[in-house]
């Protein structure tokens, strides 16, 4: 379809040259192109669309074969059993704790590892900025066993402080920060050092009020990872109360094997917020994916 | 006249004081680094080491363990479940990287014009990847359910009979690909977008004017300059498939009949279900070894590259 329809386009660019070949299409009701697209993106619509109707299906509609495929009534019978019946409030308050401990021990440990490291000298610090970034190849499966034997010794396992101890920095967030404040004028701070202002106030006044895309960052990708593990929750908690809401989730699935309708509401109640926090700052989140990717 | 003297003494004993000055700036960024030290070193460099160690070790993580030496491994080599885990890993590396990349590119392509909606697009196609593993896994099981799922009641109206899907051995590995598709090509996409934004106009202006036309000017400027992002993204999502669990736990638990066991599935499996810890971490050094490679290659393959391309500029 888009094939035969793409050469009569393609050949006028050429043949008109270089300043307006955008400007030609626009002549046109649409471009070809969306032919193309909107199946395409449909596909990747369809899938959490369908997340959202069925949570708001009663039993009976989804249990039915062939089940329906657009809900009759708004049925919030899920929702309810959900935030009634099972521990998903108690869930989403876990890992909202979680995540918020995480992301602010990364954004303050970050900025103080990562502003010494960028402009303080003491001994060893190349050493220790060389064994930090050798660790971000490490892979977290070689850690995970130790790490738990470390938490058990520590009285944190079935705890959330297992979950929060171990990422409350990563070597990410102090080399990001890094390099940011290396990106920075050396002069704006030398001007308050020398008016007598300590470090710690060069750093909160002058250094951080600049920094704050690499600091967005740097949240941005810790919210993102630590309110969607699944892997360190399963092997640190045991006990449900002390559950994450992933970890919730899958064994909420697993005993509500017939009760999709409650399933995907807890499936919403899970997705909403990280799916909230993109829709809101989607440059941010999708500048903070690329850059980190693109430089790595 | 009396502020003469002043700055003399000011001067002389400088120093002294910038010494002074000196170790306390030590003193200050010591206790900057220290949380991060100490977390970092000792929860990832520290463990490292202790894994080693583990993995020459009997140990079921309750008990003392014992020196085993290189039984472990020598066990690993013999073990059909550890070679079954390592076929499947590589059998999903190697359809999953390949098609999220292409896919990505693609699109990526499709949408690097000025037409409307542009932003629209790229938001669908990206969303999916910032859903989690686990609610991919239970959206996507209820989705292919094979009695109550959509898919089969979909493939009802089209008159196909009702597929396995995840519970389908000769299936399941195939569709556990699919959804990770479905939530990795949003990265490869935005990757792939960034890079085509940042391809010099006046490079596709050149070849324009020399006379190239449009699949001229792709096979030879856009995606020459498109290589470092490709090997980028060849070693980031091979490193992620090689590490995939989250989706295997909360879909097949590496059912059915072993067809979705995976590399860390396995670890996992091994270390914190069978009690046994040195087992799952000599399988976690596998790995880690394996990845370890994965880097490496593409290290030597990018400085080529870079080389090459510094070499083309030249």
């Amino acid at each position: 379809m888009t094939a035969t329809a793409a050469p009569p386009y393609a050949a006028p660019t050429v043949a008109a040259g270089l300043p307006g070949p955008q400007r030609r299409r626009r002549r046109l009701p649409f471009s070809p192109w969306h032919l193309l697209l909107v199946p395409l993106a449909l596909v990747f619509a369809v899938p959490l669309i369908w997340l959202l109707l069925s949570s708001v299906m009663s039993n009976a509609e989804i249990n039915r074969f062939p089940p329906a495929l657009w809900p009759s009534h708004i049925d919030l019978g899920g929702y309810r059993y959900v935030l009634g019946n099972a521990m998903f409030p108690r869930w989403f308050a876990n890992s909202l704790i979680v995540s918020v401990a995480t992301v602010v021990g990364n954004l303050v440990l970050g900025t103080l590892g990562g502003y010494a490291f960028a402009r303080m000298r003491f001994t060893g610090s190349k050493l220790l900025l060389g064994l930090m970034m050798a660790t971000m190849a490490i892979p977290f499966q070689l850690t995970m066993i130790p790490t738990f034997l470390v938490m058990k010794q520590l009285g944190l396992i079935d705890t959330l402080g297992a979950l929060i101890v171990p990422s409350l920095v990563t070597p990410f967030a102090v080399f990001l920060l890094r390099q940011f404040f290396l990106s920075l004028p050396r002069e704006l701070e030398e001007a308050a050092w020398i008016d007598g202002c300590s470090r710690l106030r060069v750093l909160w006044q002058i250094v951080l009020p600049l920094s704050r895309p690499a600091l967005s960052t740097v949240a941005v990708l810790t919210f993102l990872s630590t309110w969607n593990d699944l892997t360190w929750p399963l092997i640190a908690i045991n006990h449900e109360p002390q559950y994450t809401l992933q970890l919730g989730l899958t064994t909420f699935q697993g005993q509500h094997h017939t009760q999709w309708a409650a399933v995907m509401a807890g499936n919403v109640i899970t997705v909403l917020p990280v799916l909230l926090a993109f829709l809101g700052a989607q440059k941010a989140f999708i500048r903070s994916i690329t850059s980190s990717g693109l430089k790595g | 006249m009396s502020h003469l003297p002043a700055p003399i003494t000011v001067a002389r004993p400088r120093p002294a004081h910038r010494r002074s000055k000196r170790r306390s700036e030590a003193a200050t960024a010591w206790t900057f680094v220290a949380p991060s030290v100490v977390i970092i070193l000792g929860l990832s460099a520290v463990p490292v080491v202790w894994s080693l160690l583990l993995s020459f070790q009997t140990n079921d993580l309750v008990t003392p363990s014992r020196w085993s030496g290189l039984d472990n491994y020598r066990a690993l080599a013999q073990d059909p479940h550890f070679s079954e885990a390592v076929r499947n890993t590589l059998l999903y590396v190697v359809l999953y990287v390949p098609l999220s990349m292409a896919l990505g590119l693609m699109l990526a392509l499709a949408l690097n014009r000025r037409i409307r909606l542009v932003g629209l697009y790229r938001t669908l196609i990206f969303v999916p990847f910032v859903v989690s593993a686990t609610a991919q896994g239970v959206l996507f099981s209820f989705i292919l359910d094979p009695e109550f799922g959509a898919a089969n009641a979909v493939l009802h109206h089209l008159g196909i009979s009702p597929q396995g899907f995840l519970t389908d051995p000769s299936q399941a590995l195939l569709v556990l690909v699919a959804i990770t598709l479905w939530s990795g090509t949003g990265f490869c996409l935005v990757v792939y977008l960034a890079a085509l934004q940042d391809v010099p106009p006046s490079l596709i202006e050149a070849a324009l004017l020399d006379g190239a036309n449009r699949r001229q000017v792709l096979r030879y400027v856009t995606l020459p300059t498109l290589t470092p992002v490709s090997v980028f993204l060849v070693l980031w999502q091979t490193i992620n498939a090689l590490q995939v669990f989250d989706l295997v736990y909360v879909t097949t638990k590496g059912g059915p009949l072993g067809s979705t066991t995976v590399i860390v599935y396995f670890i996992w499996e091994q270390a914190f279900k069978n009690g046994a810890a040195g087992y799952g971490a000599a399988a976690a050094y596998v790995l880690a070894v394996v990845l370890g490679l994965t880097a490496g290659i593409l290290r030597i393959v990018r400085r080529r590259e870079r080389r090459s391309l510094e070499g083309a500029t030249a």
